[in-house]
Formats: structure tokens, C-alpha cells, sequence
């Protein structure tokens, strides 16, 4: 008899195993299934920063959440709806994420008496009270696997190792996942291994087929694809995006791409991606240390490329120095901070958007550059060409704040026409351009303040750069007082003056037109758009009136955004920092904002922001009630 | 007669100074330089926007002002990591980098071996005087120990570098040692080391007359001049003092270099013979640690002119096969099917 199926509108689904049990794979793999049916997704990776932390332990789990649904999504989901738990320690170190009703997987092979000990349980969850009120299956996944790989020849480790594919191909039975698209990308990867590859193949059919046959599950569940707009869609992470973004730029601009960059914990996939390019005309240079990362990427950029380095915050201390000078030289150059947990080494592994102020004011003297953020994994493909438009239009080093969730975060993306990029051409200098055939290298344009790109073998226009002030409009070293006042105000007035030249900050506020318009509007920037546009709807659809606005542009900000915060009598500012964006807000504009600051190396949750909200929101109600009874 | 035909303006010495006031201590050893640079720069048959001299912080770094080609004084330590990205995008260019003892060996250690090691196609001088000036006078990685400086009242503790050694250690492949008075024999070690393809390390001995004055007058005072520095050439057996009457052998069982005080027309067919292209570079090391504290036995010249590939040229090979093998990107259709990658759908109007 055919089993039932059961329509839901949105699942999530959080695969948890030991760090050696391939669990951000098999995530990767139901993601990719996902994609390809057509729902909306989004993706949370979670893993431990070494390599391999000691089997079973608490510190070892790795997870991956993944948010699907037939409709229009913005987060990998607060809590999941099912679990899988490789072991004892995933099981634990996950269970209280896991709301009451929650589906959960476990692998009955891992729960030995070591292994529980090895998390400090003394009795065994699956056999006493622990997981009342959760929906549990216990399936012995380990020994499943090894029975339907028997006969071929690997070891039982390696057969072992293929559980991975059984609980995938389970899952993918479950949610009625395609599977064609699987067994072709284990083609791929263990072509040169036959043994390996049927093993994995067969894991991964047996698990689907243990779900049609056992009677532990009754129904399947089916997730129709959501509504998008016409078009190609892929799916994409962060850094992958904003390599293509920096490769897109790089062609629109008819300049080499010159990366110079330093492995570090979460940019590093962007160098990887880069290396791969070269065809693109992708120099990439794996320097001795962040400085020469950053360093060579400005002696590129002198030369006439697009200089581009990539790191996460504790490269960009490094780096300061480095931008200072090419704050000084105007010259272009894009630093890639894929932010992540801090100070120091912080969390290697986990995300935190608190490097702003350090982007903003991380270098010695009055020294400004752009800084731009992504919202998105797939908005890192835009915000990177936009942090290089700006760069290269104004000749300045202008900062791309990334951070972990979107570096290793996915979601579907809407393939871009390429030929409607923006046209980021640049003419450099090619003559003298003062009266007595000199060329000075430091005569602006009126309009951007952008001073003459000059590149070496330009006849007649041999200069000198350098770190020294510089002497309005020669270049020349200058000491003078009088010059160097006008020179700082100078290259500030051309950062403030890119606001002239970016999109003025959108908000979404759905009464405003008929002028029943929100009194709270929520601001943000950077990865948390996801989780504040998640709570917003939440708000709304909870009848509250509620604006969003999200910005692109940190510095400088768009030209109406005192406009905006004025039009609100609330601002509330999520952040996963302790109030970074709302200290520069309050200063700029002399306005008061209300933060409201996790940092806990994840992403915020979607309904803790939209209790917060309807808080604010009521408060705002009341303080009217309270002022009109008082009349 | 076409314009082709007509000679092209030959350049002078002239042409490669600038407006610049030169700003250094009157007397100090950086004028014998700059004015060996520019005699030597028209020699080179580049043309000046061709030529690119990058510096660090120092004394010394304030160079390229004086330079008329591109330029960049840069920040402390750091101009051999930016003329890299420099010369490695801009393969055309000639770079040079300007550098001091503080400048490259202090904070900037790293960055200059890592340069060396990798043969990118730089050519980099290192004024050492083995003193901070710029600074006003602390030691630096070259002071000897037991120096005498602001920081070192009782006497600097740190070993000094000997730059040939490190240079030489990092595997460069062009290494030479000139010194700042001698302008025919710095202007032949700068032509070798233009000449050399990949990363040439020239350490040149520069007297700073202000915090430390006289430090190499042994080499430089013709009494002992011939005494204390030995002029390595190529091919030629290494003989030195006034009759030649010193020489190096190198011990058969140990390997050693010996020096041999009696050098005579008998033992003088066993005397080392200076090969700057030998592949391995021990003997160039072991040339490089003859020296002792009093500069007693400082070999001049060329240490080490080796060919292996160079960085710039390996990774503009790397680029040009990608696009043969791969097809060249560059087009809208080649960026459309990069950012597609392989899993795409398709969701209909």
C-alpha cells in the first residue's frame, strides 16, 4: 500500500553528527536536491574550528540546518522541525534547539556506554525519560549501512563511514527529495574509487527504501516549490557569490583582478575560488602574511589593476597600515572582511558583524574609506561589484563586510543578466594635465573629488606616490599646517561625497503611501537581513505596523537616511554586535535609536526579533494612550 | 628618413632627477648612491616611465623623491610585499625597491625573504649602515654586539644579520655586496644586477656620518683597505692585500674555506676560483661568513648569479595557459557560464 503524503508549507531540518561523519556534505547534498525542486532555502552551517575535534565529544559536533519552504523564506529557521543525531554528543549538544513535537533521528548504533559517557550522560536518553515529548525515531543507522553495503570489498570502517549516505537518502524519502542529482555527484566525486562510490550509492538507496518499507514511518511529507520570478536560479553561498562578484567586476571594468590575501577562517573559500579563474585574467597571490596580502594588492593597484584582498578581522588589523597608505596614495583597493566571532581569535568558526567601527576608524589619523555590506549569500555577487564601482570611481580603499553566515549560508539565486552589470570602465590618465605640460597627480575631479588614476609607463607622467601628506593638487610631501587641514578635510569630503552617487535607502513601510504609515521602523545592516525581515513579516502578520530599511552603504550613508530615522518615532537596530551601527546613527544624526544587540556567533532568531518588535511596537501604543489620557 | 629612423633621444643622468630638494645629512653616504642610480639608469635602455622604484620607511626610502620615474614610498617594511604585486601584475615594468638595514631586516624580515625565495623579478638595494637614522641613532639587525647606541647604553645584546648570509640562506638567486664610495665598482654591481632575471639582492655598505660614522672606513682607508675586502670575480681565483698574498683554498676534507696567508706562484694553482653560477650555494655562503666582527676579510662583488624561473614570468605562464586550455574568459558568455556553474533550473514565465 502506497504511503501517505502529507503537504507542509516550510520545514527545518538540522543534520548533527560528529565532525568526521560528514555532516556538512550531507547537508550540502539535501540542500542541492532542494534547490533543484524548487524551493525556497536557506542554509546554516555550524561547525567546530578543528579539524577534528576528539570523536563523540561535545565540542566535535558538526551541524547543518537547512530552511525549506513554498514560499518566499529569509532565514535557515529558528528551530528545527527534525533532527538527525548521529550520535550521543549531536543529540545533546542540539536537543535544546529542538522545540516539544520535533522529529528526531537517531543513530541507536552510537549510543554506547562510552559514548554516552564521553557527553557526561550516565543513562541512556533512548531508554528512559529524556526525549518525552519529542517525536522519536531510533533507527540503528551504523549497522544499517553496513548490512546493505555487505559483499563489497572495503573495510568496515569505510562502509561505516557511508551512514552519512543512508541518513541522507532517508531524509530525501521523507521529504520526497529528487535523488537523481545525488547519485550523479557521488559519481563525480568517487569516480576513481568504484568500491567506494557503489558503497555510498547503495547506503544512500537503502536509506530511501528503509523509509518506504518500515513501518516507523507512516506518512512522507511533501514541500511544493515556491513561486519565484522567471528566470535561471542556482544555489549559492556567500563567498562563492562574491568571487564571481569580484571576477563580474573585474570584467566590467577591462582591469586584471590582482588578489592578494592570507588563508583565514571564513574568507578563505574566496581565495580557493579565485585560484580557480585564472583563465579570467584572476592573478591571485598567496601572500607570506596579511600585510603582503594587502601590500601587493596595492602595488596592483598602483600598477593599474583592481586590487583586492580578502580576509576576516583579525587580518584587517594587520592590514591597517597598509589601507592608511592607500587612504593616503587614492588609490582603489577592496578589502573583503568576512567578519567572524572576536576579539582576537574569537570564534574562528562562527559569525558576529562587529568589525563596523574597526572598518570605519581602524587606523591611525583621520583616515575614511567606503564601506559596504551584503544582505544576503547571494547579494555578495552586487555589493561586491558595488564596493569596487565605488572604489574604482573614487580612487579609495573601500571595505566589504561579509560575515560567516553568509560566507558559508546558501540560497537560491536569480541568475543576473551579465550584460545589464554595471558598467564600471575606467579612463586612467594619459596626458599631462596642467598648462605648463606638468602632471600633477593630486588635481581632482570636481565632481567625485577622485584624483587622476596615472599608471606606470605612462610617458610623461612620472610621479611619486607615497604615506608623507601630500600637497593639495602636486602631490609633493607638504608640512605646511594650512595644507594638511585642507587635505584631510579633502579626502573626507570625498568619501561623504559618494553619497551623492549611491541609491538612497528604501524603506518598506506598506501603510505609508495611504499615510497609515509605521511609527516603529527596524533598521539594519548586513547579514541580519534575513532574520529581521523574518520577524517583520511575523510582526506584520501579527496585524503590528511595522517599517524595515536595510543598509547597503555604511559609510557613507545614503543622502535621506536622517530623512528616514526622522520619519519614525522608534528605530530599532539588531546587530550582532553591542550596538555598533547605532552608535554611529546617534552621532551622525543626533538621533536616538533603540539597539538591540545579540552576539552569540549565530545568526539572530527570527521570533525572538519579532517579540522584540511587537514590544516596541506596543510600548509606542501605550506611550500614545498614556499622552492622550493626560490631555 | 621616417620618424622611425631618427635616433631616439638618448637619456642622461639628468633625466632621472627630479625638482626634488635632496633631503638627506650633508655627507651622508645616500648622495654617492643616488648619483651612481642616476649615472647608471640611462645605461639600462629603459625608458624612464618603464621604471618603478618602491621604498619603505627610512632614511634610504626617501629615494624614489629624488628619482624621475614612478614611485612609491610606502610604509615601513612592506615595499618588497608592494613592488611584488606590483611586478607581478605589471610584468612590463622594471621595479626596483629602496631599502635600509632597519627597513629590510627588522620589520621588514619577512617580506624580503619571502621575495627572495619566491625569484620575483625585483631589484632590491639595501643600504645597510648598521644603524637606525631616521630614528636618530638605535641599533639596528646589522650593529655589531656590544654596540654603543640610545637604546643600548650598556651595549647591544643582539647578534647581528650579515645580509649576504640571509640572502644567500633564502636562496636568492643574484646576491652582491658593493659599497657606497666606490661608484665604478657599485655602477658594475648595479648592471649585473639589472641584467639578472628574477630577484637581485645588492647590500650596499652606506656611512651614515651622523649616528655612526666611519663604520667601514677599514674597507675604505687605503691602508687597510686591501687588507680587510676581498673584490670577488668571476672565474678569477680569490686572492686579496696588496701583493695578493692572501688567498682562500677550500679544506678537501672538511669542505671549509682556509684562508692561506702565503699565497705563492707554487700553491697558487690551488686556490678557489669565484663561480657565481654554481648552482648550489654553499661556497657563496661560506664566502659570505668569512667576515668577522672588525669587517677583517669582507668579500666584494657578486656572490651568487644563478637562473631559476622567475615569479612574475611563472605566473603570467600559469594565466596564458588557463586560457589556452580552458578558453579565455573575458566575454559575457564565458562570466554568464562561470556564475552559473553546473546546477541550475529554471523557473518558466
Amino acid at each position: 500500500m502506497a504511503k501517505q503524503v502529507q503537504q507542509l508549507e516550510r520545514v527545518v531540518i538540522r543534520f548533527a553528527g560528529d565532525s568526521g561523519d560528514g555532516m556538512q556534505l550531507t547537508g550540502d547534498r539535501f540542500t542541492a536536491e532542494t534547490a533543484s525542486f524548487g524551493n525556497d532555502l536557506s542554509t546554516l552551517p555550524n561547525f567546530p574550528a578543528e579539524i577534528r575535534a576528539p570523536a563523540g565529544t561535545l565540542p566535535g559536533v558538526s551541524s547543518f540546518q537547512l530552511h525549506f519552504a513554498d514560499r518566499d523564506i529569509m532565514t535557515p529557521g529558528d528551530a528545527p522541525d527534525v533532527l538527525v543525531a548521529m550520535n550521543p554528543a549531536a543529540l545533546k549538544a542540539n536537543l535544546k534547539d529542538l522545540p516539544k513535537g520535533a522529529l528526531v533521528i537517531v543513530n541507536t548504533d552510537e549510543f554506547t556506554k562510552r559514548n554516552l559517557a564521553k557527553v557526561g550522560w550516565d543513562a541512556n536518553p533512548l531508554e528512559d525519560d529524556t526525549l518525552d515529548g519529542w517525536n522519536v525515531r531510533r533507527i540503528p543507522l551504523t549497522s544499517l549501512t553496513v548490512k546493505a553495503v555487505e559483499g563489497l570489498s572495503i573495510t568496515k570502517k569505510e562502509a561505516e563511514r557511508a551512514k552519512n549516505m543512508y541518513a541522507l537518502g532517508l531524509l530525501s524519502w521523507l521529504y520526497n527529495r529528487p535523488t537523481e542529482g545525488t547519485v550523479t555527484f557521488l559519481e563525480r566525486k568517487f569516480g576513481r574509487k568504484p568500491e567506494i562510490l557503489e558503497a555510498n550509492v547503495a547506503a544512500f538507496r537503502a536509506g530511501h527504501a528503509y523509509g518506504e518499507t518500515t513501518e516507523d514511518f507512516a506518512v512522507s511529507y511533501e514541500v511544493k516549490p515556491a513561486p519565484m520570478p522567471a528566470g535561471t536560479y542556482r544555489n549559492i553561498t556567500g563567498n562563492l557569490a562574491l568571487a564571481y562578484g569580484l571576477v563580474a567586476a573585474a570584467q566590467r571594468s577591462g582591469l586584471p583582478l590582482f588578489l592578494g590575501a592570507y588563508p583565514i577562517t571564513p574568507a578563505s573559500d574566496i581565495l580557493h575560488e579565485l585560484s580557480k579563474h585564472k583563465r579570467f585574467g584572476v592573478t591571485t597571490f598567496q601572500a607570506e602574511d596579511e600585510i603582503a596580502g594587502v601590500g601587493a594588492a596595492l602595488g596592483a593597484s598602483f600598477g593599474g589593476a583592481l586590487g583586492v584582498t580578502t580576509t576576516s578581522g583579525p587580518g584587517v588589523v594587520l592590514k591597517g597600515e597598509t589601507i592608511g597608505l592607500a587612504v593616503m596614495q587614492e588609490l582603489p583597493l577592496v578589502i573583503v572582511d568576512v567578519q567572524r566571532g572576536g576579539p582576537s581569535t574569537g570564534l574562528p568558526t562562527k559569525t558576529e558583524q562587529a568589525d563596523l567601527l574597526l572598518a570605519m576608524f581602524g587606523r591611525n589619523g583621520e583616515s575614511p574609506v567606503a564601506v559596504v555590506a551584503p544582505r544576503s549569500p547571494s547579494d555578495c555577487f552586487d555589493a561586491a561589484i558595488e564596493a569596487c564601482r565605488i572604489a574604482l570611481q573614487f580612487r579609495t580603499p573601500v571595505f566589504l563586510l561579509s560575515d560567516g553566515y553568509l560566507a558559508n549560508g546558501s540560497e537560491p539565486w536569480h541568475l543576473p543578466d551579465v550584460a545589464t552589470l554595471p558598467d564600471l570602465h575606467v579612463e586612467f590618465a594619459t596626458e599631462p594635465n596642467r598648462e605648463d605640460g606638468a602632471f600633477w597627480p593630486y588635481l581632482r575631479d570636481p565632481e567625485t573629488l577622485a584624483r587622476p588614476w596615472a599608471v606606470p609607463g605612462t610617458p610623461g607622467l612620472e610621479h611619486r606616490l607615497g604615506g608623507i601628506e601630500k600637497a593639495d593638487g602636486s602631490g609633493e610631501i607638504s608640512y605646511d599646517p594650512a595644507n594638511h587641514d585642507l587635505m584631510v578635510r579633502t579626502r573626507q569630503a570625498k568619501i561623504d561625497g559618494i553619497a551623492r552617487f549611491i541609491e538612497p535607502l528604501e524603506v518598506d513601510d506598506p501603510g505609508r503611501e495611504s499615510g497609515e504609515g509605521a511609527r516603529v521602523l527596524v533598521l539594519g545592516w548586513g547579514s541580519t537581513y534575513g532574520p529581521i525581515g523574518a520577524a517583520v513579516r511575523r510582526a506584520r502578520r501579527e496585524g503590528h505596523k511595522v517599517a524595515q530599511a536595510h543598509l547597503r552603504h555604511l559609510n557613507p550613508f545614503p543622502a535621506n537616511t536622517a530623512e528616514v530615522l526622522k520619519g519614525y518615532d522608534r528605530v530599532l537596530v539588531p546587530e550582532m554586535n553591542l550596538g555598533q551601527l547605532s552608535l554611529l546613527l546617534r552621532a551622525k544624526y543626533l538621533v536616538d535609536v533603540t539597539p538591540y544587540n545579540q552576539v552569540r556567533g549565530l545568526p539572530f532568531r527570527a521570533v525572538e526579533l519579532a517579540e522584540v518588535i511587537t514590544g516596541l511596537v506596543e510600548e509606542v501604543e501605550k506611550a500614545d494612550a498614556n499622552e492622550g489620557a493626560l490631555r | 628618413m621616417t620618424v622611425a629612423d631618427l635616433p631616439t633621444p638618448k637619456l642622461t643622468a639628468k633625466d632621472f632627477k627630479t625638482d626634488q630638494e635632496v633631503r638627506w645629512c650633508p655627507g651622508c653616504g645616500d648622495y654617492a648612491i643616488l648619483a651612481a642610480v642616476q649615472g647608471f639608469m640611462p645605461e639600462l635602455g629603459v625608458a624612464r616611465e618603464n621604471i618603478a622604484i618602491v621604498s619603505g620607511i627610512g632614511c634610504s626610502s626617501r629615494f624614489p623623491y629624488y628619482m624621475n620615474t614612478y614611485g612609491m614610498h610606502s610604509i615601513h617594511g612592506r615595499a618588497p610585499a608592494i613592488a611584488t604585486g606590483l611586478a607581478v601584475a605589471r610584468q612590463d615594468l622594471s621595479v626596483w625597491v629602496i631599502t635600509g638595514d632597519g627597513d629590510a631586516l627588522s620589520i621588514g624580515g619577512n617580506h624580503l625573504i619571502h621575495a627572495l625565495r619566491r625569484n620575483v623579478e625585483l631589484k632590491i638595494l639595501l643600504f645597510n649602515n648598521q644603524i637606525y637614522g631616521l630614528t636618530k641613532g638605535q641599533f639596528s639587525p646589522t650593529s655589531e654586539m656590544g654596540k654603543i647606541t640610545k637604546s643600548s647604553p650598556m651595549g647591544s645584546l643582539d647578534a647581528p644579520f650579515n645580509p649576504v648570509s640571509l640572502a644567500l640562506g633564502a636562496e636568492a638567486t643574484f646576491v652582491a655586496r658593493t659599497m657606497d664610495s666606490d661608484r665604478k665598482h657599485l655602477t658594475s654591481v648595479l648592471r649585473a644586477a639589472a641584467e639578472h632575471k628574477g630577484s637581485a639582492l645588492v647590500e650596499i655598505y652606506q656611512n651614515c656620518n651622523i649616528f655612526n660614522d666611519g663604520a667601514f672606513d677599514v674597507l675604505k682607508d687605503p691602508e687597510t683597505r686591501d687588507e680587510f675586502g676581498i673584490k670577488l670575480e668571476h672565474g678569477q681565483p680569490i686572492r686579496w692585500g696588496g701583493q695578493g698574498q692572501h688567498g682562500i683554498v677550500r679544506n678537501e676534507r672538511t669542505g671549509h674555506l682556509d684562508v692561506v696567508d702565503d699565497v705563492t706562484d707554487e700553491n697558487a694553482g690551488r686556490l678557489l676560483v669565484h663561480d657565481v653560477h654554481a648552482d648550489d650555494p654553499s661556497v657563496a655562503f661560506a664566502l659570505s661568513r668569512l667576515q668577522d666582527a672588525s669587517l677583517a676579510r669582507t668579500p666584494f662583488g657578486v656572490f651568487r648569479d644563478v637562473d631559476r624561473p622567475a615569479y612574475g614570468a611563472l605566473v603570467a605562464d600559469q594565466l596564458q595557459r588557463a586560457a589556452e586550455t580552458q578558453g579565455a574568459g573575458g566575454t559575457e558568455d564565458a562570466l554568464a557560464s562561470l556564475i552559473a556553474g553546473g546546477d541550475t533550473w529554471t523557473v518558466g514565465a
